[in-house]
């Protein structure tokens, strides 16, 4: 039995511990926002957060996460900064992608609160887009790390 | 938010039942009884496309597949602004596969693609929202006793004499039965919602993980398949021992299939590593000797022989012969995979005398056709219930419907509702691909240095042989697609003849995200380019001089040189390259700026886009269209290639299938001509201009001309080395 937390539920699983943390996600939790795109860790769709780190869950093994906090796209508020800047810049087209790719973006803005192209360059090159969202994906970083910053600053 | 997402079916058909009354036009609504009881009256109204509830909601039924190009957006935005509705009240739904749905072009199916579905439905969706208007009108008059022409709609409510006023919602029962106007009038005057950039109604179910796809599809007792699938085309099995996949935990069955031998289990994951066990020896019958390597010697050599003659002006090969300076040059383009994010799966539950379908299709009817020929059913038994579509580009319209038909196989023989994924690896080689292709072309100048004569030789398969579109598309061995965008160049070449060779080979291939286009525009602007700098003159003004009957591709031409700045200085090492390319009724130019580094190592830096695409529906869609484009056909120029070796594609996943990664993004700026001219399509011919536009850039930039693709580093060096 594998214990862990999804989305701030304890969830527990009886599976081979082999098997990547996506397929029990999607299979055995019924979390079908994680996306299958690659199966290698190549493509991003299957981002989850794992104890606040961006990580694809295709390549992680159930039993590496005994314990562990996973975060998925359906744990994301829908008023999350980046979820509302995606729907700002229309970033989605076909949106196989996007769950990964706001993941990836959650984690980025929490570590870097004002990241820079490079910033965002080096986070998110793992993330692949075919449909080309990529320019708009830039965008609504920048315009959710700028609403952040502005209603971090009203806080203070 | 939530009322602005898709609802699934059932949703919408709980809906229907609860809103009962509503004004339903349909002649036949194949949803089932429970819809269509819901209505007061079904079986007055001429078409299916919108339903009106006395919930005040306003439903659009969406006939086209949504793969990105928004189209749950654009064509209920047709619908809307005939109807006056409320925007914030519509919602879409996708429709089922019936006849009233089938393309209003392409003939009796149900399709996506071509760039045609605003195009093709613009009419009849604005004529839908037409008559229901006329239709509420009507009622309203009636009601008030008032003259229907002091009735107007506005926002969801009719508006009549002395203030009167009544919701859409209130009037849709009394609506309902009354007779459908067989010729409504379109609205005159300004559009409440046409041309402008109203946000997707599908971008919310997008972003929370909710949108379902094909692969998001379960079911109670739901399978899940893999198949191992030969190493080459066209391979069966000798021998199969499934002893060891039948031991690995949650493995219920291994089933023959015609693409291979499916491993049925409870989820992908025991599916996939019972695959891993299976000991296949496979008859690889003359699939193995293909490769891509002897194909590109085969196809050269054709290219030096004559080929069957698809446009013939003036007297190309005389005019050639007498010349005294010939420019000839050879273009070589691989094959491609379409590579969509969502790898191809198929959910099936097939009973003795039913049989549901749920995935991502582009060709509904074809596919729900081929599913039944498998189950043995008929048509009608079969519903096929279109979900999102992580990606189409072409790949979910195949003829063959190969990736349903083996989901029907499988289910054939589980007897539980069951899906069939593939791996990104069986994806990629397991077929289809836009075709390989070898261009030669020889050409010589006049006087002042433009073409005098131009003769072109094509060599590729035709991905039109042997499949239904044969008759129609495939003319005296000519298909259309092979020399689309060549044959029918635009430009004053006095002596022109364009010539293809369609080699027959066991690689499957297919239309890929603007067909003929993503091939011609490569060979004939970069060419055009080339003649240009061979006469001394600079690329955009030689392209000018060879358009002057063409308004429509000189203004776009000259709004891109203008908003790129064409002819300003470039900081050194870069370049600027200009192609124009027309498709599916766009018109669209499009301006490179590129570097290249020591390593070889291009960088797209920035591209400007200039697209004439007639009426718009969404100008942020149009602009999403050609970014999209833009950089898929960047993903090809640079990295794209599919080779193969002993029967074997090379390529697996997306180490070595490369697409372009958000670092590598450049700067794209889009600018749309404003036009009354009837609507063009957007979702393809953003791609055919970039990989000439970079090329030519590249040459621009370094002096060397590349006239193959992908322009990978090493074939850049080389270049680079051979240059000096």
């Amino acid at each position: 039995m594998i214990v862990f937390h999804v989305n701030g539920q304890e969830r527990r699983v009886d599976a081979n511990p082999e098997t990547p943390l996506l397929w029990v996600l999607r299979d055995n939790l019924g979390l079908n926002g994680s996306k299958f795109g690659c199966g290698e860790g190549l493509c991003g769709a299957c981002t989850v957060q794992i104890d606040g780190t961006p990580q694809r869950s295709c390549i992680t093994p159930v039993g590496d996460v005994q314990g562990k906090q996973v975060v998925t796209i359906e744990g994301i508020a829908a008023d999350h900064a980046v979820k509302q800047a995606w729907l700002a810049q229309e970033v989605s087209q076909c949106g196989y992608c996007q769950p990964g790719q706001i993941m990836s973006a959650v984690a980025l803005l929490e570590k870097k609160p004002a990241p820079t192209d490079s910033d965002i360059d080096a986070a998110m090159s793992g993330n692949l887009c075919r449909c080309g969202t990529y320019g708009r994906i830039r965008q609504a970083i920048h315009a959710a790390s700028k609403k952040n910053r502005v209603k971090g600053g009203s806080k203070s | 938010m939530s009322k602005k997402s898709g609802m699934t079916r059932r949703q919408f058909i709980t809906t229907s039942a609860l809103a009962g009354g509503g004004l339903l036009l349909a002649c036949h609504v194949p949803f089932g009884n429970r819809y269509a009881s819901a209505a007061a009256d079904s079986s007055f109204a001429p078409n299916a496309f919108l339903r009106i509830g006395s919930d005040e909601s306003v439903t659009v039924i969406v006939n086209k597949s949504e793969m990105g190009q928004g189209v749950y957006t654009s064509l209920p935005m047709l619908v809307a602004e005939e109807l006056c509705c409320d925007w914030e009240k519509v919602t879409f739904v996708p429709s089922p596969v019936a006849t009233e749905y089938n393309h209003a072009q392409f003939g009796p199916m149900m399709v996506t693609g071509g760039s045609t579905s605003v195009r093709s439905e613009w009419e009849r969706l604005s004529l839908a929202g037409a008559a229901a208007r006329e239709m509420l009108i009507a009622a309203a008059a009636d009601e008030w006793q008032a003259d229907p022409a002091a009735c107007r709609a506005e926002k969801g409510v009719i508006h009549g004499p002395g203030g009167k006023m009544l919701t859409f919602g209130k009037l849709a029962a009394k609506a309902a039965r009354l007779t459908v106007p067989k010729q409504p009038k379109l609205k005159s005057g300004s559009k409440t919602l046409l041309g402008k950039p109203l946000h997707r109604l599908d971008s919310p179910a997008k972003i929370n993980g909710t949108a379902l796809f094909s692969i998001d599809v379960t079911a109670p007792g739901m399978l899940t398949a893999v198949i191992a699938r030969p190493p080459v085309f066209g391979g069966k099995v000798k021998n199969l021992d499934a002893s060891k996949a039948l031991a690995v935990p949650g493995v219920k069955q291994v089933v023959a299939v015609d693409a291979g031998v499916a491993v049925v289990a409870d989820g992908f994951w025991p599916a996939l590593k019972g695959r891993e066990q299976l000991q296949i020896v496979w008859n690889e019958g003359e699939g193995g000797t293909v490769s891509t390597a002897a194909m590109a010697k085969e196809y050269a050599r054709l290219a030096a022989t004559p080929g069957l003659v698809a446009r013939r002006d003036g007297d190309a090969s005389a005019v050639l012969e007498k010349s005294k300076k010939r420019i000839m040059a050879e273009y070589e383009l691989p094959y491609l995979a379409h590579a969509t994010m969502e790898p191809l799966n198929c959910f099936v539950d097939l009973k003795k005398d039913s049989c549901l379908i749920r995935t991502g299709s582009q060709n509904q009817t074809a596919d729900r056709n081929a599913a039944a020929r498998v189950a043995g059913l008929k048509p009608e038994q079969v519903t096929l219930e279109t979900t999102f579509l992580g990606g189409g580009f072409g790949r979910r319209a195949c003829p063959s419907s190969d990736f349903v038909v083996e989901a029907v196989q499988v289910a054939r023989k589980t007897g539980s509702p069951v899906k069939v994924i593939r791996t990104r690896e069986d994806d990629m080689r397991a077929g289809y691909y836009r075709p390989m292709w070898f261009d030669r072309i020889t050409a010589c100048l006049d006087g002042q240095g433009l073409p005098l004569a131009w003769h072109h030789r094509i060599v590729g398969q035709s991905i039109i042989a042997g499949t239904p579109f044969e008759s129609g598309m495939v003319k005296e061995g000519i298909d259309a697609t092979s020399v689309e965008g060549a044959a029918d160049t635009p430009y004053a070449i006095p002596n022109l003849q364009v010539e293809l060779h369609s080699p027959r080979n066991a690689v499957p291939v297919l239309w890929w995200r603007s067909v003929g286009h993503s091939h011609t525009a490569f060979v004939m602007e970069s060419f055009l380019d080339e003649l240009a700098h061979t006469a001394g003159k600079d690329p955009y003004q030689y392209r000018r001089a060879l358009l002057t009957r063409y308004p429509r591709h000189l203004k776009v031409l000259e709004t891109a040189a203008q908003k790129s700045g064409w002819g300003s200085p470039l900081a050194k090492g870069q370049g600027r390259g200009i192609a124009l390319h027309e498709s599916f009724g766009s018109f669209v130019a499009q301006v490179a700026e590129v570097s290249l580094d020591a390593k070889g190592q291009l960088k797209v830096q920035r591209v400007v886009c200039v697209i004439d695409c007639g009426r718009i529906v969404n100008p942020d869609t149009v602009k999403a269209q050609m970014e999209s484009g833009i950089v898929f056909g960047l993903s090809a120029a640079l990295y794209g290639a599919i080779t193969l070796k002993n029967g074997r594609v090379e390529q697996g996943n997306f180490h070595d299938y490369p697409l372009l990664r958000l670092a590598a993004m450049p700067l794209v700026e889009v600018h749309i001509i404003e036009s009354s001219e009837p609507p063009g399509g957007v979702g393809e011919p953003g791609v055919p201009p970039i990989a000439p536009a970079v090329a030519n850039a590249l040459f621009a930039a370094t002096g060397v001309r590349v006239r193959s693709l992908p322009l990978t580093p090493d074939k850049l060096k080389a270049a680079l080395r051979d240059k000096t």
